[in-house]
């Protein structure tokens, strides 16, 4: 007799939990069929409030790549839309790219390249004592040959990579500390040094 | 314990410290033998260039006084002077100028300062360079640079040295002196600060500034200061930016070169002379036989297109030799109003672009050419 109540009272709260949880998704779904429905209309909206925020403080807008390119020279990173063209390749992902890539590529490398060229050209970035700056010497990373590394430099008493020369020129003429081989300044550096060498062929020991 | 294996730097430093050990110990007559041994071997192979660790005596302002009615001046240029306090390079830089220009012997007529004097305009920058200049035995005649005048448009610069733009006649010769590194107005529109106006154009590789210009005005006051002389009046004139259009990006450029070429056309023989690029620079247009100035603070590399052929480029600057590259130099002035212009390189031995080069278009007296390429 007890054994009946209680198999039918856990029955009634099986079917209930189960009936609870179908609703639940079911709205989710249809919450989620709606807002893909309108998520252009939702980017178009928020675009434009940002515009507003942007005109409203243009103080707080820092286009900082916009305003080195400007400035200065810089050589665009290689063109990859040959890799869009027909066969990517079947049975496996390596090789499919979407111009989404494409543009994720070109915008973070360029964008390294120019932090690079912001502090090629500023003597307080570079943490220089004297006032000296890498353009004074090099405008538009001219003659700094960076193909041509590593090589030996007796004067260093080692194989110089473009590291160590950025940082005997750091130390000497610009007289300032090194950076470690892995300060983002001297990334960026090395960056920029070989964008704007693009296209020259490597010669590695080349004096 | 000694090791066994000396490295190649090991051996290279120890030899070059034998070196220097062996110059202690020489008395001055073996001093002088020595430098007039490596000196004539240097010759013997006509290098212009010396050897690492070789002494090499330079006869400077020991030269023969050259045929009569001849005269030389000196020059000094680009020095770049920040405040003492700031960079003390570019101070003593200009220091080792002007007391190579004094121990000339004899003294040049006057001594021409090229430009750039100051950096970044500044009033503590230029009263520096006035008073270093200030020990020069010989007068001083003095041209503007865009790193002299971009703060406050001259102002601090006339009050020192009076006006950017002059002429005068020195032993039958017409010289005149350009201010022609007139930007254009970008600053206003881009409400920029005075100072920020200055380091734009400070940089050599921005691309916010303007091309230079000599300008419409100058160019008429121009036409009028020469309207006086006879087309066969040697004339010799001074510009900071060169007056032809080499490389626009760098501004080794003036843009309204060509109408001031046009104005200098008439006269036989045209000498122009020029600072800004830091650089053994040869050109000629026509008449016009074009000379660049070495600098004092900081050699500039070749533009990567557009170079004369006259030319015969430098060779690259050593980054471990502080100075390589920079010097000063004289002028000799032909009564034909043509001119040798000596290259007075600190580190290096002195080379002279004389004019026999220019005047045979390259042909004779071919001035020595480096063994390295300029990059």
């Amino acid at each position: 007799m007890n054994t009946g109540i209680w198999t039918t009272i856990v029955g009634v709260a099986c079917v209930l939990l189960v009936v609870a949880l179908w609703t639940t998704h079911a709205n989710q779904v249809a919450a989620d069929q709606g807002a893909k429905a309108d998520e252009g209309e939702g980017q178009k909206v928020a675009d434009s409030h940002m515009d507003q925020w942007k005109r409203k403080n243009p103080q707080e807008v820092d286009d900082w790549v916009a305003a080195e390119k400007e400035r200065h020279a810089i050589q665009p990173p290689a063109d990859n839309s040959d890799l869009l063209k027909g066969g990517q390749g079947e049975g496996h992902t390596y090789g499919q790219y979407t111009e989404r890539d494409l543009l994720m590529w070109a915008r973070e490398t360029e964008k390294m390249a120019v932090e690079g060229s912001r502090i090629f050209h500023d003597a307080t970035a570079l943490g220089s004592t004297v006032a000296v700056s890498c353009d004074m010497c090099h405008p538009d990373g001219a003659n700094t040959h960076p193909e041509t590394y590593p090589k030996f430099q007796p004067q260093m008493g080692r194989v110089a990579l473009l590291r160590d020369m950025i940082n005997w020129c750091i130390q000497h003429p610009v007289r300032g500390e090194r950076f470690e081989p892995d300060d983002p300044r001297m990334r960026a550096l090395e960056a920029y040094i070989y964008a704007q060498r693009k296209g020259t062929a490597l010669n590695y020991g080349k004096h | 314990m000694q090791p066994k294996h000396k490295s190649v730097e090991t051996k290279y430093m120890a030899e070059r410290q034998e070196f220097y050990e062996s110059l202690k110990r020489l008395d001055r007559r073996s001093f002088l033998k020595v430098s007039a041994a490596a000196f004539g071997a240097a010759a013997a192979h006509g290098l212009a260039y010396p050897f690492s660790f070789q002494p090499v005596s330079v006869a400077y302002g020991a030269e023969p006084q050259g045929e009569s009615g001849s005269f030389r001046f000196a020059y000094i240029s680009d020095s770049h002077l920040y405040e003492k306090d700031i960079n003390d390079r570019f101070v003593r830089a200009l220091m080792r100028a002007v007391d190579d220009v004094n121990n000339m012997d004899p003294q040049p007529d006057f001594v021409f300062y090229g430009g750039d004097l100051a950096q970044l305009g500044q009033a503590k920058e230029l009263d520096l360079g006035a008073e270093i200049l200030g020990n020069l035995k010989a007068p001083l005649k003095i041209m503007v640079g865009e790193h002299d005048w971009y703060l406050d448009m001259g102002e601090k610069w006339r009050a020192l040295f009076g006006e950017p733009i002059e002429s005068w006649d020195h032993k039958g010769v017409h010289f005149v002196k350009l201010l022609s590194i007139i930007e254009e107005d970008f600053w206003t529109a881009r409400k920029m600060t005075p100072m920020q106006r200055m380091r734009t154009v400070a940089g050599l590789d921005n691309g916010l500034q303007r091309s230079f210009t000599v300008g419409e005005q100058q160019r008429g006051w121009l036409k009028e200061d020469l309207a006086k002389y006879a087309d066969d009046t040697p004339l010799v004139v001074f510009s900071h930016s060169p007056l032809y259009k080499l490389y626009k990006n760098w501004n080794f450029w003036t843009d309204d070169a060509d109408e001031v070429q046009a104005i200098l056309k008439r006269f036989k023989n045209v000498v122009v002379i020029h600072g800004h690029t830091h650089q053994m620079l040869t050109n000629r247009i026509g008449n016009i036989h074009f000379h660049g100035l070495l600098a004092t603070a900081w050699p500039w590399p070749y533009a990567p297109e557009g170079m004369p052929e006259l030319t015969i480029e430098m060779a690259r600057p050593d980054p471990f030799n502080p100075q390589d590259g920079c010097g000063d130099g004289e002028v000799r002035v032909h009564p034909d109003g043509l001119v040798d212009k000596v290259y007075n390189f600190w580190n290096r031995n002195p080379v002279t672009v004389g004019r026999a080069y220019t005047s045979s278009w390259g042909k004779e007296a071919v001035p020595p050419r480096p063994n390295r390429p300029s990059y």
